[in-house]
C-alpha cells in the first residue's frame, strides 16, 4: 500500500479533530469510524514529554526520514492516556517556523551579524572573565527557566553556584510558582504535592482555585469531566475572579472579588471548625499551629526585605483568629453569599466525600501567594483529606520543567540541588559532588527574579545569560526593565530559538537545540521524570543549551568540573544529579529506567514509585503505615494564621478596572512557539481585552472596538472582546499576554508575595478609553 | 492545497440537517458522531480562494451553530 503525502495530511487532519473530540467528549465514537494509523514502516514514532505545560502528557512523535512530521498521544503514558491537547497535536511545527535560529549572532556596530557558534562562545566567555575581573563575582548572572531541559539547569548551578561562586542564579519559574514552593515548605517543610493525577480519578469533589484547568490544563480537566461522567455524583466547583470555559463545565461556579481568596479560604475553615468537621485524631496526631508576621508589604520599592517568623499557637488560636471570618464577614470581602461558602465548607467537610482541590496562576501570582497556599493546605489538613487518594491540594504548574528543572535541581537564588545555600550540610554536599572547595558557594542568597532585573537596571549586575525564556515579554511593570537591559555597559546574551523581544535586546545570540533535538528530561506537576531522546538532528549550528553552558564553562577554566563527552554528557549529568537526592524522601529513577518508560515518579525506591507522599501506605520514606510529614522536624504538617490582606494596587477613581493577565488554550506563554504554528496563530491572532457587556456598553464599545488600556506604568491599545471565550465581571478587564506586538505587562505593577517573591500578575489598577 | 479539520457545532435538534447540508458541498467531507451532537468536517480545496469561499458558505448554513478548528495545512 503506499500513501501519498495529500492522503498524509488528510488523515492527520481527521485524526487531529478526531482527538480534540475526545479530549472535550469523554466517550465519543463515530459510528463505527476509527482514524486509521498510517502504514507501518512509513514513520517511526517515539516517545516523548511534550514541550509545553506542566501536565507532562506523553507523546508519540512520528518522524519521517530527518523529519519530525507528527504527533500522537501515547497510550502508555498514565497522565494521559493517548490524549493530548490542540498544542500538544501541533508540537512538532514549532520545530519548522522558516525564522529560526540556525547560527549565532554577535552585535557588531549596533547589528546583529552571523557569526560561527565557536567565536560566539568565546566571547561569551571573555565578557564573563571580563566582567568578573573588573566588578566581581556577583557582576555575572544566569536566567533561566521551567522549559530548561533537567541537565541544562543542572549545570548552569553546578556554574555559577559551585564554580564561579555566586547565587546571581534565577528561573522564570519564580513568576509562576514560587508561592506554590513556598507554601510547601512553610506548611510540610518540602516541596512538590503530595497527591498525583489518579487523585483525579478518585475524588467526589474537585474544587479549582482562579485556575482555568478547561484551557490550561485541558488534559487534566477532560481527565475530570470523564470522573464526573462516569460518577453522577462527581461535582466540580469552580471558584474564579471572571467566567471562563472551565466556568462553563463545571457544576458550579462562585465569582469572587479579586485578593479575597484569602477571606474565602479562612471563612470555609471557620465553618468547618464551627459545624464540627475537624478530624480530630488527624489533627490531634499530624497538625501542629503557627502564626506569622502580618502587614507584610508588597516589595515595590527596590532592595526590599522580608523574613517571616514563625510563632507556635494552638487550636485555640486558630478558632478565636477565624471569628474575623464568619461566612458573614467574609461575603462582604469577597462577593460570595454566606449560603455558598457554607455549601463549600460542607463540601470539605462531609466525610464521605473525598475533595481535590486544584490552583494554579490566581493562587500563586498573588501579593500573599504563600498565604494562600498555606490556607488551602489548611483546608485539607483539618478535614485530614490530604495524602490519600482523592484527597489532596494539589497546586499545577505550568511549564514543562517548573517541577523538575527549578524546583528540584534549585535553580534559585537560595537554592541548591539539595537544600538551600544558607545551610552549611546543603553546601557540603554540593561541593562535594562537584568537586569544588565548600568555600566556592556563597552561603547568602543574592537577587530573586524582580530584584535580579532592577539590579541590571541600576547597574549592579551588568552581565545576564538568559536561556529558554522571553522575560522582554514576561516581565511585570517591563519597561524600567527592557530600558534597563538596553543601557551601556550591560551585556546581555540570549540563548533562544526564534527572534523575540528578549532576542532584540541581545548582544549575543546563541541559536538552541530544541525538545526532541536534543537529549534530556522534564519533571511535571505530580513529580513524574520524563525522558527525551534526540530523535532528529539538530538544525545549522544550534547546540543544545547543556552542552553551550559546558562549553563556556570550559572556556572560564572549569573543565575538571564539566569534563564529558558529547555522546554520553546527558547521562554522566544524570548520573551525577541524582546523587543530590539518594534517599527514600526523594530518589529518582535511574536513567535506563526513564529511557525505557514513558515517565516515573519520585520518590522511586526498589523500583516502586511513591503515588501519595506522607501517608505510610504509599511512602517509603515515613516512619510507620500511618501519616508522617517527616519534612517538619516536628513531624506534623503546619496550620498556619494568615489573614486577609488587600492587593498592592486596587481599583480607584482615576483607574476604576481591575487588570488581569493569562492565557488562551491555543498559546503558550509568550507565543514564540504557538505564533509559529499556523492553525494556532489563526486561531487566535492577537490579544484583546475582555469586557464585562455592562461596562462595555457605559464606555460605548463593541466587539472589536479599540481600546486604549492604562495604568500608572503605562498603556497600549488592543481590540476589545465582549462575550467571547471569558467574561469578567463589572470593574475587571483580562488580557491575554501571548503577544509580543501587545505587550500587557507595560501596563501591570512588579508587586510580589514577601515571602515567595512571585509576582502578581492578576491585579492592578487600569482604566479604558474608547479610541 | 488548504486542508482543514473541524469540530462543528449543530443548532439545537439539526444535527441531522447539518450532516445533510455539508454533505452536498463539495470538498467537505463529514464524520458524524453517533452518540454526541457534534461532527467532524473535512475540508480538502484546491486553493486558498475556493477554501475561503467554502469556509463563508459553511458558515452561513442555518443548522451550523460554530465551527472549532482543529487542523489546518496550506502548501
Amino acid at each position: 500500500m503506499t500513501i501519498t503525502r495529500r492522503d498524509f495530511i488528510r488523515s492527520m487532519a481527521l485524526k487531529s479533530a478526531a482527538v480534540a473530540a475526545a479530549t472535550m467528549f469523554p466517550g465519543i465514537s463515530f459510528a463505527g469510524w476509527k482514524p486509521t494509523d498510517l502504514p507501518a514502516g512509513s514513520i517511526q514514532w517515539n516517545k516523548t514529554p511534550c514541550r509545553f505545560c506542566g501536565t507532562g502528557c506523553g507523546l508519540l512523535v512520528g518522524v519521517s526520514g530527518d523529519r519530525a512530521v507528527a504527533v500522537k498521544g501515547d497510550p502508555k503514558c498514565s497522565v494521559n492516556k493517548g490524549l493530548c491537547c490542540v498544542k500538544g497535536y501541533h508540537s512538532v511545527q514549532i520545530l519548522y517556523g522558516k525564522d529560526r535560529f540556525k547560527t549565532a549572532y554577535v552585535k557588531k556596530n549596533g547589528k546583529m551579524v552571523p557569526t560561527p557558534i565557536e567565536d560566539a562562545l568565546d566571547l561569551v566567555a571573555q565578557k564573563m572573565k571580563e566582567f568578573i575581573k573588573e566588578k566581581g563575582k556577583d557582576a555575572v548572572a544566569m536566567y533561566g527557566s521551567g522549559q530548561w531541559s533537567i541537565p541544562d539547569g543542572y549545570v548552569s548551578s553546578k556554574l555559577f553556584k559551585g564554580c564561579i561562586g555566586t547565587n546571581n542564579l534565577e528561573a522564570n519559574a519564580r513568576l509562576c510558582m514560587a508561592s506554590a514552593v513556598t507554601g510547601c515548605l512553610t506548611t510540610f517543610g518540602l516541596d512538590e504535592p503530595m497527591g498525583c493525577y489518579e487523585d483525579i480519578d478518585n475524588a467526589d469533589v474537585f474544587v479549582t482555585w482562579g485556575n482555568n484547568m478547561a484551557e490550561m490544563h485541558p488534559v487534566l480537566f477532560s481527565r475530570m469531566l470523564a470522573n464526573r461522567k462516569s460518577k453522577t455524583h462527581v461535582k466540580i466547583i469552580d471558584l474564579t475572579t471572571r467566567s471562563t470555559r472551565s466556568s462553563q463545565a463545571a457544576d458550579i461556579s462562585f465569582i469572587f472579588n479579586p485578593q479575597s481568596d484569602l477571606a474565602l479560604a479562612n471563612a470555609i475553615c471557620y465553618e468547618i471548625i464551627n459545624n464540627g468537621w475537624v478530624n480530630e485524631d488527624f489533627v490531634s496526631k499530624h497538625v501542629s499551629f503557627h502564626k506569622g508576621k502580618t502587614n507584610i508589604g508588597y516589595g515595590i520599592q527596590d532592595h526590599f526585605k522580608f523574613k517571616d517568623k514563625a510563632e507556635t499557637v494552638d487550636f485555640e488560636a486558630l478558632k478565636t483568629f477565624l471569628e474575623d471570618y464568619t461566612p458573614e464577614l467574609a461575603e462582604k470581602i469577597s462577593g460570595v453569599s454566606a449560603k455558598n461558602i457554607k455549601y463549600l465548607a460542607a463540601l470539605y467537610g462531609d466525610p464521605e466525600k473525598k475533595v481535590t482541590s486544584f490552583w494554579t496562576m490566581g493562587m500563586n501570582q498573588h501579593t500573599r501567594g504563600t498565604w494562600i497556599n498555606n490556607l488551602v493546605y489548611n483546608i485539607h489538613l483539618l478535614t485530614g483529606k490530604i495524602s490519600t487518594p482523592g484527597n489532596s491540594p494539589f497546586s499545577l504548574t505550568g511549564q514543562p520543567s517548573a517541577c523538575g528543572t527549578v524546583r528540584e535541581v534549585g535553580t534559585l537564588t537560595h537554592k541548591l540541588p539539595h537544600g538551600v545555600v544558607m545551610k552549611e550540610g546543603a553546601r557540603k554536599m554540593a561541593a562535594k559532588i562537584w568537586g569544588v572547595p565548600e568555600t566556592n558557594i556563597d552561603p547568602k542568597p543574592t537577587y530573586h527574579t524582580v530584584e535580579m532585573f532592577r539590579a541590571l537596571d541600576r547597574g549592579d549586575l551588568t552581565f545576564m545569560w538568559i536561556q529558554v525564556t522571553n522575560p522582554m515579554v514576561t516581565m511585570p511593570k517591563l519597561k524600567r526593565y527592557r530600558d534597563g537591559a538596553k543601557k551601556d555597559g550591560r551585556f546581555i546574551v540570549v540563548s533562544e530559538i526564534y527572534p523575540t523581544p528578549t532576542s532584540d535586546v541581545a548582544d549575543v545570540i546563541l541559536p538552541s537545540a530544541l525538545w526532541v533535538e536534543r537529549e534530556g528530561f522534564f519533571g511535571n506537576s505530580e513529580r513524574r521524570t520524563q525522558h527525551n531522546a534526540q530523535l532528529v538532528p539538530r538544525p545549522g549550528e544550534t547546540m543544545c543549551n547543556t552542552w553551550q553552558i559546558i562549553q563556556v564553562a570550559r572556556r572560564l577554566g572549569f573543565e575538571k568540573q564539566f569534563p564529558w563527552s558529547q555522546e554520553t554528557y546527558i547521562e554522566d549529568i544524570w548520573n551525577e544529579y541524582i546523587q543530590f537526592h539518594d534517599t527514600p524522601k526523594h530518589r529518582m529513577a535511574p536513567y535506563k529506567e526513564l529511557t525505557q518508560r514513558s515517565g516515573i515518579q519520585w520518590p522511586y525506591v526498589e523500583g516502586k514509585e511513591t503515588r501519595w507522599r506522607y501517608n505510610g501506605k504509599y511512602d517509603p520514606a515515613c516512619r510507620d503505615d500511618t501519616f508522617d510529614f517527616y519534612g517538619k522536624p516536628d513531624h506534623r504538617a503546619w496550620i498556619w494564621l494568615r489573614p486577609y490582606e488587600p492587593a498592592a494596587e486596587s481599583p480607584d477613581r482615576e483607574y476604576p478596572f481591575w487588570l488581569n493577565t493569562g492565557r488562551v488554550l491555543e498559546h503558550w506563554h509568550t507565543g514564540s512557539m504557538t505564533r509559529r504554528i499556523p492553525i494556532l496563530h489563526k486561531a487566535v491572532p492577537e490579544s484583546y481585552v475582555e469586557i464585562n457587556p455592562k461596562d462595555a456598553m457605559s464606555l460605548g464599545v463593541v466587539e472589536g472596538s479599540k481600546v486604549k488600556i492604562s495604568s500608572r506604568r503605562g498603556s497600549l491599545i488592543m481590540k476589545a472582546s465582549i462575550n467571547g471565550r471569558g467574561n469578567p465581571p463589572m470593574g475587571m478587564v483580562f488580557v491575554p499576554f501571548f503577544d509580543e506586538s501587545l505587550l500587557i505587562n507595560e501596563v501591570t505593577l512588579d508587586a510580589f508575595c514577601p515571602i515567595s517573591k512571585q509576582p502578581d500578575y492578576k491585579k492592578c489598577a487600569v482604566k479604558l478609553e474608547k479610541v | 492545497m488548504p486542508i482543514f479539520s473541524f469540530i462543528a457545532y449543530p443548532e439545537n435538534s439539526m444535527k441531522d440537517q447539518l450532516i445533510k447540508d455539508l454533505s452536498l458541498i463539495q470538498y467537505c467531507e463529514v464524520k458524524p458522531s453517533d452518540n454526541k451532537d457534534v461532527l467532524i468536517l473535512l475540508t480538502d480545496t484546491p486553493d486558498e480562494e475556493t477554501n475561503k469561499n467554502l469556509i463563508n458558505k459553511i458558515k452561513d448554513l442555518p443548522s451550523l451553530q460554530s465551527l472549532s478548528m482543529t487542523f489546518g495545512h496550506t502548501d
